[in-house]
C-alpha cells in the first residue's frame, strides 16, 4: 500500500485517497475552435510514461484536497515536485 | 507421441523479416501462427524482451466467454470462443479448455435490468446466454449463498454454458510449437528498444540484440504498449495499470464453473489441479511496477467470502500482478497507426485472454493485407476521433 503526504493531513494509506490520474491537463481555452482530432486528444489522451508521472490524488476520505505530486511508476516512490 | 525435448528453436535473430512481431504473449504467438496457417506469411520473428509468454499470458485467471454487450465486441469475442472450441485438436495439445459455463451475478434491479438486456442482446448476436432466477442460479452452483438475507442478494445471474476456463501455459506452448514448426523465429531475451522510420514508414527495429530489418512490425506488447509507441512517435489511449489475482492452496473439487460478480467485485473459479483462482479489479494508479497493493486481494477475498461463506477457511497460497493496458471505453484498439507498416494489437486491458485466438486472427490478416479484418475495423484507433467508442464498461466491470 502506498503511503501518500497529503500537503493538508501529511502521510496517509492509500485506501484514504482517489487517484486522479495525469496532472495538469487544462480545459482548452478556445473550445469553439478545436478539431475532432484536439477534442479527442483533450479528452482520451494521457501520459503513460514508465519512470517519472506527476499526477493527482484526492484525499477523499480525508480532507478532501486535490493535489499534485510526482510518482515513479516502477518504483512506487515519491519525490517532491519541482 | 513422444515429446519432444524443446517445443521450439532458440535461434538467434536474423538480420531482416518480412513481419517482426514484438511480444510473445499469447496475442503475439497466435499473430506469428495464424501468419503462417492463413496467410503463408512464415519469415516472421517475434521479439520477447523477457521469456516467452512470462507476461500477462502468465498471470491471467483464464476466464473464457463472449457475452459482450455490443455487436462488435460479441462479433470478436464469440470469434474467438469458436476458435477455441477446435483448437486443442487444430495445435494438437490439450489445452485443458474446458466450457463449464460462466455464471455472472446481478445483485440489484439495476444489475438484472443490465444482465436481461444483455442476454437479450447476445441471443440477438449468436452469443450463447440465459437469464436463471435465484433458483435457478443455486441449482446451477450450489454453494453460491443465495440467500435473501445476504447483504447483495443474488437476485439472478445471466448463464453462458459455453464460456469457461484453459490451461493459459499450455495455450503459449503449443501455438509457439506449431509457429516454430512453420519456420517463425522466436527469440527470447530480445528487448525492442526503438524504431527506424524513415519517410513515415517503419523500416527496421533497434532492439538489444542489434538492429533488426523489418518489412511490416507488429506490437503484441500488452502493458508495454504506451512505452514503444513512445518511440514511434505516437501517443495512444492506454493507461497501464497493475491487475491482480490469488489463489488459494489447492482443495478437493467444490467449484465447478466460473461465478463473476461486478456488484461484489469479484469472480472465482477453481483450476483443474484444485486451487482456487481469484480476481477482481486493478490498482488505481498507473504503474509499471508488475505488483499491488494488499487491500485490493483483501476486498476481493471479503467480497468472495459474501459469495461463498464456505471458503472462510480456505487459505491463499499466492498473490501477483500483471501491467494490463486499459482503453478508454474497455475495448481493445487493433489495427494501423500513423506510420506506414507499423500495426498496434493493444488495449485488450483486464480481458485479452479470451481474445486469444480471436485477436492473432484478425490482426494477422490485418498485417497481411496492410488494412483491418472486418471484425478488427470498429476497433481502430480512429473511433476516439470520430466518437464510435464501443463501450464495455458493463460487460468487462470486474476485470477478466
Ligand atoms: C491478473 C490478471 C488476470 C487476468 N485475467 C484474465 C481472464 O480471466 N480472462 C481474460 O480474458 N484475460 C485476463 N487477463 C488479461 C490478459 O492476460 C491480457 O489481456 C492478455 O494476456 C494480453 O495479451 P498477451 O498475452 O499478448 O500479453 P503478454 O503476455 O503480457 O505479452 C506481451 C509481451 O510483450 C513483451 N514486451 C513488452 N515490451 C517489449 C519490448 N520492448 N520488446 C520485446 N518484448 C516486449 C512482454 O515481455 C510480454 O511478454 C488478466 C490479466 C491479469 C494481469
Ligand atoms: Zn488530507
Amino acid at each position: 500500500m502506498l503511503l501518500i503526504d497529503c500537503p493538508h493531513c501529511g502521510p496517509r494509506d492509500e485506501i484514504e485517497f482517489r487517484y486522479g490520474g495525469q496532472a495538469g491537463i487544462a480545459y482548452p481555452d478556445t473550445p469553439g475552435e478545436l478539431t475532432d482530432t484536439e477534442w479527442a486528444a483533450y479528452v482520451f489522451l494521457r501520459d503513460n510514461p514508465k519512470g517519472w508521472f506527476r499526477e493527482r490524488w484526492f484525499h477523499v476520505h480525508g480532507c478532501r484536497t486535490w493535489f499534485t505530486v510526482d510518482r515513479h511508476t516502477v518504483t512506487h516512490e515519491f519525490r517532491q515536485s519541482p | 507421441m513422444t515429446h519432444p525435448d524443446f517445443l521450439w528453436r532458440n535461434p538467434d535473430p536474423k538480420p531482416a523479416y518480412d513481419v517482426v512481431i514484438v511480444g510473445a504473449g499469447g496475442h503475439g504467438l497466435a499473430t506469428a501462427y495464424y501468419l503462417a496457417r492463413n496467410h503463408g506469411i512464415t519469415n516472421v520473428a517475434v521479439l520477447e524482451k523477457g521469456w516467452l509468454a512470462g507476461g500477462n499470458m502468465a498471470r491471467n485467471t483464464t476466464v473464457i466467454r463472449s457475452n459482450y454487450l455490443w455487436d462488435e465486441s460479441a462479433a470478436i469475442y464469440e470469434h474467438s470462443l469458436k476458435l477455441w472450441e477446435g483448437l486443442s485438436e487444430e495445435l494438437d495439445y490439450d489445452l485443458q479448455f474446458s466450457q463449464r459455463g460462466v455464471l455472472n451475478l446481478a445483485h440489484s434491479l439495476a444489475d438484472v435490468r443490465e444482465a436481461r438486456r444483455r442476454v437479450n442482446a447476445n441471443r440477438r448476436s449468436g452469443v450463447d446466454a440465459e437469464w436463471l432466477d435465484p433458483d435457478e442460479v443455486k441449482k446451477f452452483c450450489p454453494i453460491i449463498n443465495v440467500s435473501e438475507r445476504a447483504r447483495y442478494p443474488v437476485m439472478g445471474a445471466t448463464l453462458q454454458r459455453r464460456g469457461g476456463i484453459a490451461k493459459h501455459d499450455h495455450v503459449a506452448w503449443a501455438l509457439a510449437r506449431k509457429a516454430d514448426a512453420y519456420g517463425i523465429d522466436l527469440i527470447q531475451g530480445c528487448e525492442v528498444t526503438g524504431f527506424e522510420i524513415s519517410g513515415g514508414r517503419v523500416l527496421a527495429v533497434e532492439t538489444s540484440r542489434g538492429r533488426i530489418a523489418a518489412g511490416k512490425v507488429a506490437l503484441a506488447s500488452a502493458g508495454h504498449t504506451s512505452v514503444l509507441a513512445d518511440q514511434a512517435g505516437i501517443r495512444l489511449p492506454l493507461q497501464s495499470h497493475p491487475l491482480q489475482a490469488l489463489v488459494s492452496e489447492l482443495l478437493e473439487p467444490v467449484l465447478d464453473c466460473v461465478v463473476m460478480s461486478n456488484a461484489v467485485h469479484v469472480y472465482v473459479s477453481q483450476a483443474h489441479k484444485g486451487e482456487l483462482v481469484m480476481g477482481a479489479g486493478i490498482d488505481s494508479y498507473n504503474s509499471y511496477g508488475q505488483r499491488g497493493a494488499f487491500h485490493v486481494i483483501e476486498a476481493q477475498m471479503a467480497a468472495a467470502l459474501e459469495l461463498f461463506p464456505l471458503f472462510s477457511r480456505v487459505r491463499v497460497l499466492r498473490t501477483w500482478a500483471g501491467i494490463v493496458d486499459v482503453s478508454p471505453d474497455a475495448s481493445p484498439i487493433i489495427g494501423t497507426t500513423p506510420v506506414d507498416g507499423l500495426y498496434v494489437n493493444a488495449g485488450w486491458g483486464t480481458g485479452g485472454f479470451k481474445a486469444t485466438p480471436g485477436a492473432g486472427w484478425v490482426y494477422a490478416h490485418t498485417i497481411a493485407h496492410g488494412e483491418p479484418h472486418p471484425l478488427a475495423e470498429p476497433f481502430a484507433l480512429d473511433r476516439f476521433t470520430t466518437g464510435a467508442l464501443i463501450d464495455e464498461h458493463g460487460a468487462a466491470a470486474v476485470a477478466h
